[in-house]
């Protein structure tokens, strides 16, 4: 008999003569504690996340491309990773030229294996959207996609996430309900830069992925 | 005081009170155990303020965990036919050899040479590392925690906080000897460093490794959470994820997860949530351009199917590893985690090891517990650990002979004398003539009572009958009164 035939067997013998138990979730447990109003989401959110060592911009659909601009500058940083197909990716390129500016934009447009070392080694920050935020928690809900892949989100020092105010959920039971069927192949929630506190529960940041985490929230999106 | 270094003990399950002996006398780990779980018991009660909320919370995720288990074959199918559809391998295992094989199988395919790991509890059932370096592939932890204690040759302390056992001093003179490094305690620093060196080890390594906190069989989903990031990392960057786990890790409904993983983050670290909650549902698809090519399932048995077949004891596996009896168990702050000798310390250790291990080897761990009952008061899923840990009790003194098995090594604390000694005291309580000519003599002979009485006068005084019983004492009160 095969391990999984082993395992089955054993479990529904020890099962036998009952029944599976009732569904016994409760919606509401897990929602009408941690509901907002439009404007607390915002500053929830951005209290959470602030408080996890993020920093969290309030900003406007024509106002952010100029923000993030500056916030690269500010931090001399001249290399970003960017996903030239969306459309944020593409509003931060066009304001780039017209600047003039001298930031290099990188794109993730081949596999990771042609160029780990490179992201390894030479790019500082990245840019990303998001599906969507979480007020309950202080989180963004991040689908890697083949536009913005996995690590992309992961493997800068730098990641800066846009979020759209409209996007953010009260908890993440509501955001759940929005998310794709089938599931996307990766599916992310993130709420803050990486951090451990596993030497003598001392917090510390940058622990094995980003050590800054930057959220433009766009207000009027 | 002595310092005794902690990984001089025997860490064997069958020394677990020699082993608590020589804790109980190492200062510093008294004192760092000490600090680590105050804290963890003061987070955990910060980040659940409303008692309602709370409590309803804890019945919901026993309930999820209970209907989950009621058919936990069926859902097991339903997450494999949805995970292969997907792409990802399942593979199962009814032991830990077997586990280790499939590993080992996995890896040589794929002529892999360096494994990095993620945190996962079932690997070190497994004593997946070891395995992997008897065939010649490096297995190195990435977790902060487990990589200090890698470092060290030890095991985890806690399942959480693999380290917390050690101070930053500790950490720093374990970098300088082992790697090289100018000593330092500054914490950032230490992390920095280690950071460093891992990242490189992420680059290298052919296979990733990690655990599962919740697997939903609704979607096919493999749901992983940490602060850290070197989850993320070992599921993402190498070409091949192996995520190896026990088969309660099922839940039905992806919805269930909220609930559940609400009660985990904060019940553990105190937190609403965690950094990162990874959910895996398929392996790098055509038009990706990163994510492992190959990811594999393993599900794990190990004895838990034993504990499954008892509706009590099946309670132990709604166990979703958030540590909180651990860090409010009076006996394990005292001795840490090591001194248990098993994967799992504290109380859910006392109530899943007999069942790993099988209860001869580990004969003293359910009695290990003062049954204080603070463990069971905060169990995010409500499991009665003290209520398992008497009934563990029970099947430790039970005649090894006596039928049904409910479990592997029943009766290893068994005594024909003791078994004895019961049935004497249950004559003398139930047969009247005998229980009055028994009072009477204990306390006309009280004065005689030896003051040494082995091992009980170790720590308390010799008990002293009282000069008469209390049933002669009510009588002559009553008899006062008439
Ligand atoms: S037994 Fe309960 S408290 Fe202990 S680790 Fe498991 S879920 Fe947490």
């Amino acid at each position: 008999m095969s391990a999984r035939e082993k395992i089955l067997a054993s479990l529904r013998q020890s099962l036998e003569g009952t029944q599976p138990l009732a569904d016994p979730f409760d919606a509401s447990l897990v929602d009408k504690p941690w509901r907002y109003c439009p404007a607390e989401r915002v500053t929830r959110l951005k209290e959470l996340m602030t408080a996890v060592h993020s920093e969290v911009h309030l900003t406007r659909s024509a106002e952010w491309p100029q923000l993030l601009h500056e916030l690269l500058t500010q931090r001399q940083i001249n290399r970003l990773l960017t996903a030239p197909s969306t459309t944020h990716g593409q509003a931060f390129s066009a304001y780039c030229q017209i600047q003039d500016s001298s930031l290099k934009l990188l794109a993730y447009d081949r596999p990771i294996e042609e160029w780990k070392r490179e992201l390894f080694d030479d790019v500082p920050a990245s840019f990303t959207g998001t599906l969507a935020g979480i007020a309950a928690t202080g989180t963004l809900v991040v689908q890697p996609s083949p536009a913005e892949p996995r690590l992309m989100s992961l493997v800068p020092p730098l990641h800066i996430a846009l979020l759209k105010a409209s996007q953010i959920y009260d908890n993440l039971y509501q955001a759940q309900q929005a998310w794709p069927r089938p599931m996307p192949s990766n599916l992310l929630l993130i709420s803050g830069p990486s951090k451990t506190a596993d030497i003598e529960q001392v917090l510390a940041y940058g622990a094995h992925g980003p050590k800054d985490l930057i959220v433009l929230l766009v207000e009027d999106a | 005081m002595s310092s005794q270094r902690i990984h001089t003990l025997d860490v064997t399950a069958q020394n677990l009170k020699s082993n608590a002996r020589l804790s109980l006398k190492d200062q510093q780990l008294r004192t760092n155990m000490r600090s680590a779980m105050d804290s963890l018991i003061s987070k955990r009660l910060i980040s659940m303020p409303d008692e309602d909320e709370r409590e309803n919370l804890r019945e919901l995720g026993n309930k999820i965990k209970a209907s989950a288990l009621s058919q936990l074959p069926d859902l097991l199918e339903q997450l494999e036919s949805n995970l292969t559809k997907q792409g990802i391998q399942v593979h199962w295992a009814s032991t830990t050899e077997e586990a280790n094989a499939i590993v080992l199988n996995i890896a040589q395919a794929r002529n892999a040479k360096q494994v990095i790991k993620g945190k996962s509890m079932v690997s070190e059932e497994m004593a997946m590392n070891e395995h992997l370096t008897e065939h010649g592939i490096e297995a190195l932890e990435s977790d902060m925690g487990e990589y200090i204690i890698q470092l060290d040759n030890e095991k985890p302390t806690h399942i959480i906080m693999p380290a917390i056992h050690k101070n930053a001093q500790q950490v720093g003179k374990l970098f300088e000897s082992r790697l090289a490094l100018p000593y330092t305690d500054d914490v950032d620093s230490l992390i920095q460093s280690a950071r460093s060196i891992l990242r490189e080890k992420f680059f290298q390594a052919d296979i990733g490794i990690s655990g599962v906190n919740f697997a939903v069989a609704e979607t096919g989903t493999l749901l992983l959470v940490e602060n850290e990031g070197n989850g993320r990392m070992s599921t993402t960057v190498p070409p091949v994820h192996i995520a190896v786990t026990g088969i309660e890790k099922v839940v039905a409904n992806l919805q269930d997860t909220v609930p559940l993983l609400s009660l985990l983050t904060r019940s553990a670290l105190g937190q609403g949530i965690t950094t990162y909650v990874n959910m895996i549902s398929a392996p790098r698809q055509p038009d990706e351009l990163d994510g492992p090519e190959e990811v594999h399932l393993v599900l794990l048995d190990n004895g838990r199917s034993q504990a499954f077949a008892d509706s009590e004891l099946r309670q132990t596996l709604n166990c979703i590893r958030c540590g909180a009896c651990m860090n409010h168990c009076p006996v394990y702050t005292r001795i840490g985690g090591q001194a248990y000798g098993t994967v799992y310390p504290g109380p859910i250790g006392k109530i899943i090891s007999p069942h790993l291990l099988g209860l001869e080897n580990t004969p003293d761990h359910p009695s290990a517990s003062s049954l204080c009952g603070a463990c069971g008061e905060v169990c995010p899923v409500k499991i009665p650990i003290p209520a398992l840990l008497r009934r563990l009790r029970e099947e430790n003194v039970k005649s090894p002979k006596q039928q049904p098995q409910i479990m592997a090594g029943q009766g290893s604390r068994y005594s024909n004398k003791e078994a004895l000694l019961w049935k004497g005291w249950q004559a003398f309580n139930t047969k009247p003539l005998l229980y009055k000519t028994g009072t009477f003599l204990a306390t006309r002979l009280g004065q005689f009572t030896p003051s040494k009485l082995g091992a009980w006068t170790q720590n308390h005084s010799a008990p002293k009958p009282a000069k008469r019983s209390l049933h002669e004492l009510a009588k002559k009160h009553l008899e006062k009164k008439s």
